[in-house]
């Protein structure tokens, strides 16, 4: 079992959480220049990674707040967990960040080719 | 019967009797132990149920002899030795019937065809329903599934008492059970008896299979698969096919591929054995628990997956906390039992619970994954349609809607409800 310290209650058991799936996912600003195989891009393909991942829970059963974690998948080892909106501080989290493809997919681009609020 | 092609002897009551004067110590080995050869025409990474069963369809019905199965460990030591053993067919869309009933069709003349007892035992699959919209969904899938030729029928609490003695019906529980309905050709059957059948057969046809073996990198050429990089060195092959269920993601990204997959951890548990007491499975959606007894006497429960992702091979607490109260509730008499051992095998969850049976962008690499929660059940069917995508090139009626093209269609086979287990 996973033992999660939320920020706001500290640490209590992963039945008290709910899972979010991976972090950082951009959805696309301007859909309408999306292809079928870029919006499947956006909607299914995952990340899936073995190691350092990125991923959001939720205090659902708490305070119900939201937050990411950096967690090693194959170890189950919690890495960081740091706010929504921010960006991962440790080494292995950074990593993870920058190595995602999904940073430079065709949500990532659509986003900032010109669009209002990135 | 047919004989195998590769001409190694059977195993039959004289070769038992003639064994049994030398003290059965002179047995054939039931496969051999190669080492890899440079180059090879197909290559199957991943040396379970269905990448072994691809093999031996590769060679037994499209003749193609020089073919290598390689497993980063022993083979039948992932998912094919961690499952539940379940075998069904009874799942609701035209597709998934269509793989699923093929599959059950080659599970009973497999023993036959490999000369090899998988024990194969068609007691039934009963699944319950906790609720009246359960029910009713169970009505239509029964109906659609019956559409396509497949044995289903609605049960009543009564029958259902009368078939499993041990469930408890009284309507005050948690859950009550409001019906159900059951597949009587469905049943089980002995998992690792799978593997070494498959890898028997394929190896008396020439398939080298190769333990110890990991996959570090798939090489390619351009667009273009031109061999794998193993901890034994590099293997050339045209094609290459990857059966590799839990690490699809790992391998699929050494491709430079994203599949649509989760990994996530599904978990098992076994009582101590008990005498006979139920013959037949049961499932149950609502609750995530199914339970069926093996042939040792000890009741196997199946868990729900867990709800993230890992690799790490072992599931949560909560969730065998979960199974269990459901099962002390259903089967009051699972109460005074030890559980013997749990554990967990990570399996590919995909979108629509459906496999992926595919070519990839990448020439000559093709995928087999995302069985998700229910991949044993379709081990022949499975393997025998991909090796007919390996051989043509060209997925089969069978095969052709299991595409990866389908995400980008949005055909998708949603298969939540039939899965049997949430994820």
């Amino acid at each position: 079992m996973l033992q999660i310290t939320c920020p706001w209650c500290g640490p209590r058991d992963d039945n008290e959480f709910h899972y979010g799936g991976e972090a950082h996912i951009l959805r696309p600003l301007t859909p309408e220049n999306l292809s079928d195989g870029e919006w499947a891009e956006y909607l299914f393909l995952k990340q899936n990674a073995k190691g350092p991942f990125l991923e959001r829970w939720s205090h659902s059963a708490g305070c119900r707040q939201w937050f990411n974690v950096v967690r090693n998948t194959a170890t189950d080892e919690i890495i960081e967990i740091y706010p929504m909106g921010a960006l991962p501080k440790s080494a292995e989290g950074i990593k993870a960040y920058e190595g995602n493809w999904r940073r430079q997919s065709a949500a990532e681009k659509n986003a900032k080719a010109g669009v209002s609020g990135t | 019967m047919r004989a195998l092609r590769g001409g190694s002897s059977r195993y039959s009551i004289f070769a038992l009797a003639r064994n049994a004067l030398s003290y059965h110590e002179n047995w054939q080995k039931a496969w051999r132990s190669p080492e890899p050869k440079p180059e090879y025409d197909v290559i199957i990474v991943g040396g379970g149920g269905h990448g072994l069963a691809t093999a031996y369809y590769l060679a037994s019905v499209h003749g193609i002899k020089n073919i290598a199965v390689v497993e980063k460990g022993w083979i039948g030591g992932g998912n094919t030795g961690r499952n539940t053993t379940i075998i069904r067919s009874n799942y609701l869309w035209d597709e998934s019937a269509g793989i699923y009933e093929h599959a059950l069709k080659l599970w009973e003349g497999m023993s036959q065809e490999l000369n090899f007892n998988v024990m194969f035992s068609q007691r039934g699959v009963l699944t319950l329903a906790h609720s009246e919209h359960e029910l009713k969904e169970m009505r239509r899938r029964v109906e659609a599934i019956r559409l396509n030729g497949i044995d289903s029928e609605v049960m009543s609490p009564a029958q259902i008492k009368q078939l499993v003695p041990i469930i408890d019906t009284n309507p005050g529980i948690r859950y009550p059970v409001m019906g159900g309905f059951i597949q009587r050709r469905g049943g089980t059957a002995r998992h690792d008896a799978v593997a070494w059948g498959y890898a028997r057969a394929a190896d008396d046809l020439g398939v080298d299979i190769i333990q110890n073996c990991e996959v570090t990198d798939i090489l390619r050429d351009g667009g273009k698969v031109i061999g794998i990089a193993t901890n034994r060195g590099t293997i050339k092959a045209k094609k290459v096919g990857v059966v590799t269920a839990g690490h699809s993601g790992v391998v699929a990204s050494m491709a430079g591929l994203n599949l649509p997959i989760d990994s996530r951890p599904l978990q098992a548990l076994v009582s101590e054995p008990i005498k006979p007491c139920i013959d037949t499975v049961v499932m149950s959606n609502a609750v995530h628990m199914y339970i069926s007894q093996s042939d040792k006497g000890e009741l196997v429960f199946g868990a729900g997956v867990d709800a993230y992702n890992s690799y790490s091979q072992r599931g949560s607490l909560p969730t065998v906390e979960g199974l269990l109260a459901a099962a002390v509730e259903l089967y009051p008499i699972v109460s005074r039992l030890r559980v013997l051992r749990t554990w967990g095998g990570i399996v590919d969850t995909c979108p629509d619970a459906s496999p992926i049976i595919s070519k990839t962008p990448v020439d000559g690499l093709y995928f087999n994954c995302g069985w998700g929660t229910g991949g044993f059940k379709a081990t022949p069917g499975s393997g025998h349609v991909f090796a007919d995508l390996i051989a043509k090139d060209e997925p089969n009626a069978i095969a052709a809607p299991f595409s990866l093209k389908r995400f980008e269609t949005g055909y998708l086979i949603d298969e939540h409800g039939a899965a049997g287990v949430a994820h």
